[in-house]
């Protein structure tokens, strides 16, 4: 292997372009496309600003994916760490230098592109983790110790980007790493610890942990009428979108809570707002239908992969992308508070997009180990 | 690694993730049952509020109708003007906008707490008026200053005008913002229209429903922040009906220019046939246009704690004793009662002895041996002193309710003044004392003057005229003519539609008879401010009556001449009239508070003016083909016959 001819390495090149899943990148393509349509009808039946240059990152992200599933797992595993530190590095950087956005998010600006290091963060955990508990001899995951690398490495990102003040990915952060600890054989009662622990803990987060403005929706979103024209009125002109929306929808282009702006954010968060407006329950059930998809494509990849960091890496994407769109959704139809989280694929916005297919690519890539005999993780 | 582990591990991680599978699994079935709740069970209501927030339905403001004089001139109109709005959402710091605005506009310390007041109480993108009434220039200062001034903008809408000013105040009033009051009486959605105007005053009050039209819908969608897309539909309103007035507008200039040297009065001319009021003065008066923008508090205080009072309307408002001009009526009554007939004389020796109260004749040392026409004439008082007593109080008021008095005219003006026409049953009503309640022959011998309890406005007084000039029909003064320019076809219809009060022809005749002695011969009360062109000689009475009373103490020191009293203490002057004497057609009574004699100070404007009113109008009732032996059938045509 080390001695690999010019011929081979073409070979080669070919022969991972078929390891690529296809089926996902299909399935990703058709929810990339609802983004496309429902950008375009945001805009009020325009290109611009939002559907023409969402195509574009979606060109550079899917570029992304196929080349990120073509490297070998070994080099992934290699960098697991370093991609972690980075980030937290990012982090730290957009705590210090980076600029606010909305009130919430930070993001750190690369030439023309803005990096938002929270979201880099949930794939590297999820590749940091992974590899801690491949490593790990299984009958040592019981043991308390070894339970506190993986804790560190969740704490310190987690805290971070709580400060940057976003819920939503903490969220999100410690769900998947929980759903990661539970997937490597860490035992029920700890997590039942845990639980009573934070259910503890909830009064002083209450109290110390949240800004003013999350305490606020967190009651705007307990009882919205409480403020119809503030922050409740994001939650009761989302609803009356998708009520209105119906069976059917009110058709393209038509749907007069979005084209009248009585919709906030309908091209970030509340995008739901739009597809279900215009193309109703069919529509929502339709991007429920890709979503359950791609779920399919990406759990099934993690079962069929022998290697536990393999398994672990594309259980925990998948789990990541289901969580978005959980938290997305739940939130647009008013079962959960207004977080802030994208409606993975769809929602205008670059960073998560690209992370979410570059992790997507680390799943396809991480499937090959087991498959082959000669892709070995590590060179023992 | 064992083998063993790595199976355990493995059959862990499976089972594992088939259990979160399961969880992922119901979460998206909450999910999906969440959206059928929405979109299917209660998708209806929500339709409903999306429709609810995307169109608003907009009352179109109709352009008010207009008012006319009797020849078409523009009294009261809608004129284009504009206006100075803000929309506070776009403004920012409205203070800031409004110091800034206060260099381009003049802008007093009241309309800036005004609009600061409304900002505050309406929703922020619902424009202010700020101020109305920009001159050219404004206008021009205010585009050019445009974009210092975000959310504030120039806007053209209308408002009233009232192009003669002082000259209608009373009759047409003036219109205003609607009180909260007003909003409770009236379910018209136009009121809720915060620019809507309401006729407050006069003609304007009365036929504020006819003026005001009705107010189309412009149904328009607005996006979230209220602001108008488009257009989806329009429902046309109508405008306000316009008003033909039966005012002619050069009498009543000459009316009142004619009684403005008087510091206060009335002058009222009224076609005795169709009840047309031709002239309706009184002074002194107000300019109404002062009430379009909103009156200033200081000018507000200064009409209504003014003395002469010019926000009252004398001629229907205002009460005063009749005095002498009440003699016909009560000579009428004695002639239909039978109580006297033309010949039956009194003894005037000057003063009237009732029990131990002296009664006194304006003429110290009386009139001798007087008969109606004379008592008239001459305006003879202890005449009527002996009929009223001889008649009795309610005798002579049934005769005034016929003529008028102390009833409702029906004018279509508010606050109309009934008057008081006593009667025994009114006074026991009236007193709450029980030693008031009583009637005295005393009060019956004063009310045969007109002085006493009786009261009358000036516009009941020329009712009076009329109907003893026309033969004796309930004429009805009107202000507005169901047609318009309607003096040709008006006349007929009207004549024939009042009733007849079923006076006898001769009775009426004989007053007619003596009226015109009053001017018309030496010796009469007025002959001396009579009209001498041919054709156009008016029958009259002259009237003055006392606001104080005279003591015995004072009469024998001799009575104080009115010059010489402090003005409020003065006689009132009145006079009534009727011209032509032939074929009589228009009324006229006149009064000049506390003006002195009624021959000196009343009679000549009303001369005046019924001279004017004649040689405007003089041949064309016979032009419009009018029934001449109709106009004669008035008390008039006998009286050549009589002196044959």
């Amino acid at each position: 292997m080390r001695t690999m001819n010019l011929a081979e390495e073409r070979t080669s090149v070919l022969r991972r372009l078929g390891l690529v899943n296809w089926g996902l990148t299909l399935s990703v393509c058709f929810a990339a496309a609802v983004g496309f349509v429902l950008l375009y009808s945001a805009a009020g039946g325009e290109f611009f600003p939002w559907a023409a240059a969402q195509m574009g990152r979606f060109g550079v992200a899917l570029l992304v994916m196929i080349v990120t599933a073509m490297i070998p797992p070994r080099i992934w595993y290699r960098l697991a760490y370093w991609m972690w530190g980075l980030s937290v590095l990012l982090l730290l950087a957009a705590e210090f230098g980076g600029v606010e956005g909305g009130g919430a998010e930070r993001w750190i600006a690369l030439g023309p592109f803005r990096l938002q290091p929270s979201e880099v963060m949930k794939i590297a955990l999820v590749l940091v983790l992974a590899r801690y508990f491949h490593a790990v001899r299984f009958e040592h995951v019981r043991r308390i110790r070894t339970l506190v690398p993986p804790l560190l490495l969740l704490v310190i990102p987690a805290a971070l980007v709580l400060k940057q003040p976003d819920l939503g990915t903490t969220v999100i952060l410690i769900a998947v790493a929980g759903i990661i600890f539970f997937l490597s054989g860490v035992r029920w009662w700890k997590f039942a610890l845990v639980g009573v622990a934070v259910a503890a803990a909830v009064p002083l987060i209450w109290t110390y942990g949240l800004q003013t403005y999350q305490k606020k929706r967190l009651l705007t979103f307990l009882d919205p009428s409480s403020d119809p024209l503030g922050a409740g009125f994001h939650i009761t002109q989302a609803k009356i979108a998708l009520g209105s929306g119906g069976v059917f929808g009110k058709g393209f282009l038509n749907g007069t809570q979005i084209h009248l702006n009585f919709v906030p954010e309908m091209h970030t968060d509340f995008i739901l707002a739009v597809l279900a407006e215009e193309f109703g329950l069919v529509g929502a059930l339709g991007l429920l239908a890709i979503y359950g998809l791609i779920l399919f494509h990406l759990l099934a990849s993690a079962m069929r992969t022998k290697t536990q960091f393999g398994r672990l890496v594309a259980a925990g994407i998948g789990f990541t992308f289901f969580l978005y769109a959980f938290i997305n959704l739940a939130m647009v139809l008013g079962l959960l508070p207004v977080v802030g989280v994208p409606l993975p694929l769809v929602s205008y916005g670059g960073t998560s997009m690209l992370t979410l297919m570059f992790g997507f690519g680390l799943a396809m890539s991480v499937a090959q180990a087991g498959d082959t005999a000669d892709e070995p993780l590590t060179e023992d | 690694m064992p083998i063993s582990e790595n199976i355990e591990q493995n059959r862990k991680f499976t089972r594992r993730l088939v259990l979160l599978m399961g969880v992922k699994g119901l979460a998206l079935g909450g999910l999906i049952a969440r959206m059928y709740q929405l979109q299917v069970s209660d998708s209806e209501r929500y339709t409903t509020l999306a429709e609810e927030n995307r169109i608003n339905t907009r009352l179109l403001l109709p352009i008010r109708g207009q008012i006319y004089d009797r020849h078409g001139r523009r009294v009261a109109v809608d004129k284009e003007d504009y206006r100075v709005v803000m929309v506070a959402e776009k403004t920012g710091n409205v203070q800031r906008a409004l110091d800034r605005l206060a260099g381009i506009v003049e802008l007093s310390r009241e309309q800036r707490e005004k609009v600061l007041r409304e900002v505050r109480r309406r929703r922020r993108f619902l424009p202010v008026t700020i101020t109305g009434n920009l001159t050219w220039e404004e206008v021009a200062q205010m585009e050019v200053n445009a974009p210092d001034l975000p959310g504030v903008l120039t806007e053209r809408g209308y408002t009233r005008l009232y192009p003669y000013g002082e000259l209608v105040s009373h009759l047409v009033g003036y219109v205003g913002p609607v009180t909260e009051r007003e909003q409770k009486d009236d379910p018209d959605r136009l009121l809720k229209i915060p620019e809507f105007r309401i006729g407050k005053q006069g003609l304007e009050k009365t036929y504020d429903r006819r003026l005001r039209g009705r107010g189309g819908t412009q149904r328009v969608e607005i996006n979230a922040s209220g602001r108008v897309q488009r257009e989806l539909g329009r429902k046309e309103g109508r405008p306000g009906d316009d008003i033909h007035m039966t005012i002619d507008m050069e009498l009543q200039q000459a009316a009142l220019e004619a009684i403005r040297p008087h510091r206060a009065g009335s002058v009222v001319v009224m076609d005795i046939h169709t009840g047309d009021v031709l002239v309706m003065a009184s002074t002194p008066g107000y300019d109404p246009n002062l009430f379009i923008p909103g009156l200033r508090p200081k000018t507000w205080r200064a009409l209504q704690t003014n003395r002469l009072g010019p926000l009252l309307n004398k001629s229907v408002s205002g009460q005063y004793a009749p005095g002498s001009t009440f003699k016909m009526l009560v000579a009428l009554a004695g002639l239909e009662s039978g109580a006297i007939n033309a010949d039956s004389g009194f003894i005037c020796p000057g003063v009237f002895q009732l029990g131990r109260a002296n009664f006194h004749c304006w003429k110290e040392g009386g009139h001798g041996h007087v008969a109606l026409r004379d008592a008239i004439k001459q305006s003879c008082d202890v005449y009527f002193y002996e009929l009223a007593l001889r008649l009795g109080i309610d005798r002579i008021a049934e005769t005034a309710r016929k003529l008028g008095i102390g009833v409702p005219t029906g004018i279509d003006l508010p606050a109309e003044k009934l008057g008081i026409m006593p009667t025994k049953a009114w006074k026991r009503g009236y007193f709450r004392d029980k030693r008031n309640k009583a009637w005295f022959r005393g009060e019956t011998v004063i009310a045969g003057i007109g002085q006493g309890y009786v009261l009358a406005t000036p516009l009941q007084l020329a009712v009076m005229t009329a109907r003893l000039a026309n033969g004796g029909y309930a004429v009805t003064p009107r202000l507005v003519a169901e047609q318009p320019a309607g003096f040709r076809t008006g006349y007929r219809q009207a004549s024939a539609k009042f009733r007849s009060l079923g006076f006898r022809e001769a009775n009426l005749k004989l007053i007619a008879d003596a009226m015109t002695a009053v001017t018309n011969e030496a010796g009469g009360t007025a002959f001396w401010t009579r009209i001498a062109e041919k054709g156009m000689e008016m029958a009259g009475k002259t009237g003055t009556s006392q606001v104080r009373r005279i003591t015995a103490a004072e009469r024998a020191r001799g009575i104080v001449k009115n010059e010489d009293l402090p003005w409020h203490r003065r006689d009132h002057a009145l006079f009534v009239a009727y011209a032509p004497l032939d074929t009589p057609r228009f009324a006229c009574s006149v009064i000049v508070e506390h003006g002195g004699g009624g021959s000196r100070v009343a009679a000549p404007v009303a001369r005046e003016i019924l001279l004017k009113t004649q040689k405007r109008y003089s041949g064309t009732a016979e032009r419009a083909g009018l029934d001449l032996d109709l106009l004669r059938r008035g008390p008039g045509a006998l009286r050549g016959r009589r002196t044959r």
